[in-house]
């Protein structure tokens, strides 16, 4: 009925979908149905379990054992609602900061002599190298009331007693934006690497300053880049669970946090799995504007 | 169709230039892109460049907006040396060669981008730009961005939007030529009617040589960073100063020889045995000395029989022959194996040609229709 061409078309196609079927919506139905179920004194802790050998009864009987107590719960507790907002808080914060970092360097190193930029390119990766973790974890020794900041700034006179970062929100920031730049800056350098100079001079020629040509065409024309580095810095960063754990303090509410002491300290999988499944909720919203993002910018650039 | 015949201020002494540039020269790195070009343009001026591919064409316009500071030498505008005077302080405008259309803005807001940064009110911006879209017939895609319309569509974007803001000197790089034949004439009607009615002057470059004749006041003919000639139209094309010339703007056939004055024309000896062609020249030559003579293909005569009253008169044979639909083109093979092209209009059919394939025949023309040249 197919000939070998659409067979080999169709094997093509479906190698991605197959891909995110077993890596993505298997491991989601598997949570999701945690998330239905009851935490119990078990290995696994919860129940019911699935038992193909009790045949169709079996079904019947375990189906019927799934509720959404769990989800019920989440909304009795105001630590989970309150984690999510402050997620969400600290993750957009933190995305607005690494933009403002970010941006400047993408754009100086779009406008840097053509033989720097490889290497300016290598730069923003560098860190990649070393371990996330002990990445984070050097910024303990930095931001440490005898830390290195403190004795810079202590040293130079410019404060009297040390600052307390490490252990606030303000070390998260600090944590996040320096862990997740390079997301923010490779896709805005490419956007502002493409960007044809004689755009800048036609708006010149037109009556513009340097600024507001800046803001009128390159700021615009650079959007999908900002709009792509954004989300990837957002994403991760509202799930982020090690940053606040090494750098965050006791005040400092993150989801990612709540999820692992659910699973880890309270061996509560039901629960655990039922913050997950709103946290990828929360998250499907902004991954579907990404794509969308993604999806224009394609057809923009036919 | 040329600008009025009594507009010619560059035969006045008195007459102040709108654009002078003063033994400009402009590098990059090692490269000389313009080398000690002085050159006036006055107000009002249809000014056209043209010039072979990389001559420099672009580089003398981005020096008028602005993009580019001479290396040596100084642009003045109005009397005043510009370098220095940033693009958005110039009262030029410039159309690129590339459109550099805004590709994140529609076609109208493309228009209306420089109208908008003059802060004029909302009702003549949109007004003004309506104007300019219609003018260049794109009423039906204002709304499309960029790349949803086609190539030509977007230079008469970029040209609109380049005449929108109505400015003193308007800078045009090859303003029309991804457009077809019949748009193209229109639109050049278009840019001179606008010419006439705003006092506008412009700088034109274009590849189209007719386009030059048609729309310029003076044309400036470029050569690897050099200005060759700068005459109106007829002038380059009637008196060219070089066989550099003669040969860009249209046909020609260039015959060499030894120099030899006889009152006021020269004489050309030009092949052994044959009497000598005579031409006419402005220049002083010396006897002996080795000079071009120039001649346009349509003053080009061809008989059967030898004319007798024409001062040039070579024999040879049919070799091929062009048709072009309105004219002719013989090629005509001398003896000496050089081919002269002859030109003639066809008034008749095809059928009734006179001449055909290796016919002998004749071929003269007077001696004001050869331009003798030194080089
Ligand atoms: N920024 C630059 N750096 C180095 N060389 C340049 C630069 N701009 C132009 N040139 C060189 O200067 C010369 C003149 O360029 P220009 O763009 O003025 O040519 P043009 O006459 O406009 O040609 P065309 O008809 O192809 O548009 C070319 O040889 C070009 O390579
Ligand atoms: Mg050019």
């Amino acid at each position: 009925m197919w000939g070998p061409y659409l067979m080999r078309r169709f094997a093509l196609i479906s190698i991605p979908y197959l891909w995110l079927l077993a890596l993505f919506l298997v491991p989601f139905v598997i949570v999701f149905k945690i998330s239905l179920s009851d935490i119990a004194l078990s290995i696994p802790p919860y129940t019911p379990q699935f038992d193909p050998s009790a045949g169709w009864p079996g079904v019947t009987a375990f189906l019927s054992d799934l509720d959404l107590e769990n989800f019920v719960f989440l909304t009795t507790d105001d630590l989970y609602w309150r984690a999510y907002l402050s997620s969400l808080q600290i993750a957009v914060t933190s995305t607005v900061l690494t933009l403002l970092v970010g941006y400047p360097l993408a754009y100086g190193m779009a406008n840097a002599p053509d033989r720097w930029r490889p290497t300016l390119i290598m730069l923003v990766i560098l860190p990649f190298w070393t371990s996330f973790l002990i990445r984070v974890y050097s910024w303990k020794g930095i931001l440490a009331g005898s830390g290195y900041l403190n004795q810079f700034l202590l040293g130079m006179g410019v404060i009297s007693d040390p600052l307390t970062i490490l252990n606030t929100n303000t070390a998260v920031y600090i944590g996040i934006v320096y862990t997740y730049l390079p997301f923010m800056v490779l896709p805005i350098y490419a956007a502002l690497e493409r960007l044809d100079g004689s755009l800048l001079e036609a708006a010149e020629d037109l009556g513009c300053s340097r600024k507001s040509a800046f803001w009128l065409v390159t700021v615009p024309l650079s959007k999908p880049g900002i709009i792509a580095g954004s989300f990837l810095v957002f994403i991760p960063a509202l799930g982020e669970f090690v940053i606040p754990d090494l750098l965050g303090g006791s005040k400092t509410l993150m989801i990612g946090k709540v999820l692992f002491e659910e699973f880890d300290k309270n061996r509560d999988w039901p629960v655990a799995s039922a913050v997950a499944v709103i946290l990828l909720l929360i998250l499907i919203i902004p991954i579907i504007l990404f794509q969308r993002n993604e999806q224009k910018q394609r057809e923009a650039e036919q | 169709m040329t600008a009025p015949t009594e507009f010619h201020p560059w035969n006045d002494p008195q007459a102040k230039p709108l654009i002078r540039f003063q033994n400009v020269t402009k590098r990059f790195g090692e490269f000389t892109a313009i080398d000690k070009i002085s050159l006036d343009i006055f107000a009002k001026e249809f000014f056209a460049l043209l010039g072979p591919s990389g001559c420099g064409k672009t580089t003398l316009m981005r020096m008028l907006a602005g993009f580019e500071d001479p290396t040596e030498g100084a642009i003045l505008l109005d009397g005043a040396d510009i370098a220095g005077v940033p693009p958005n302080k110039r009262a030029t405008n410039m159309m690129f060669q590339s459109y550099a259309l805004f590709p994140h803005l529609s076609v109208f807001d493309n228009v209306a981008f420089g109208l908008r940064r003059d802060r004029l009110p909302k009702d003549q911006v949109q007004a003004r730009a309506e104007e300019m879209i219609a003018l260049v017939q794109l009423g039906p895609f204002a709304n499309r961005k960029p790349h949803q319309i086609s190539g030509g569509q977007r230079q008469r974007v970029a040209l609109a939007r380049a005449l929108a803001k109505a400015p003193k000197l308007l800078l045009l790089d090859e303003p029309l030529g991804a457009l077809d034949k019949k748009l193209r004439q229109e639109t050049q009607f278009e840019l001179m009617d606008i010419q006439e009615k705003t006092g506008t002057t412009f700088v034109i470059v274009t590849h189209d040589q007719e386009e030059a004749m048609t729309v310029a006041s003076r044309v400036a003919v470029m050569d690897h960073g050099k200005i060759v000639q700068v005459a109106t139209p007829d002038a380059i094309y009637e008196t060219p100063n070089s066989t550099y010339v003669a040969d860009f703007i249209g046909d020609v056939n260039i015959i060499s020889g030894g120099a030899d004055p006889v009152d006021g024309k020269i004489g050309i000896d030009w092949a052994e045995g044959q009497p000598p062609l005579t031409g006419i020249c402005e220049q002083d030559i010396a006897k002996g000395e080795t000079v071009f003579m120039a001649v346009r293909p349509e003053k080009v005569a061809i008989s059967s029989e030898k004319p007798a009253d024409r001062s040039n008169v070579v024999a040879g044979k049919v070799h091929d022959i062009a048709y072009l639909g309105n004219i002719s083109t013989y090629y005509v093979q001398l003896s000496g194996g050089q081919i002269i092209k002859a030109q003639t209009a066809n008034t008749r059919r095809i059928a009734r040609r006179d001449f055909t394939w290796e016919d002998d025949v004749w071929l003269s023309w007077t001696d004001t229709a050869g331009v003798v040249l030194r080089q």
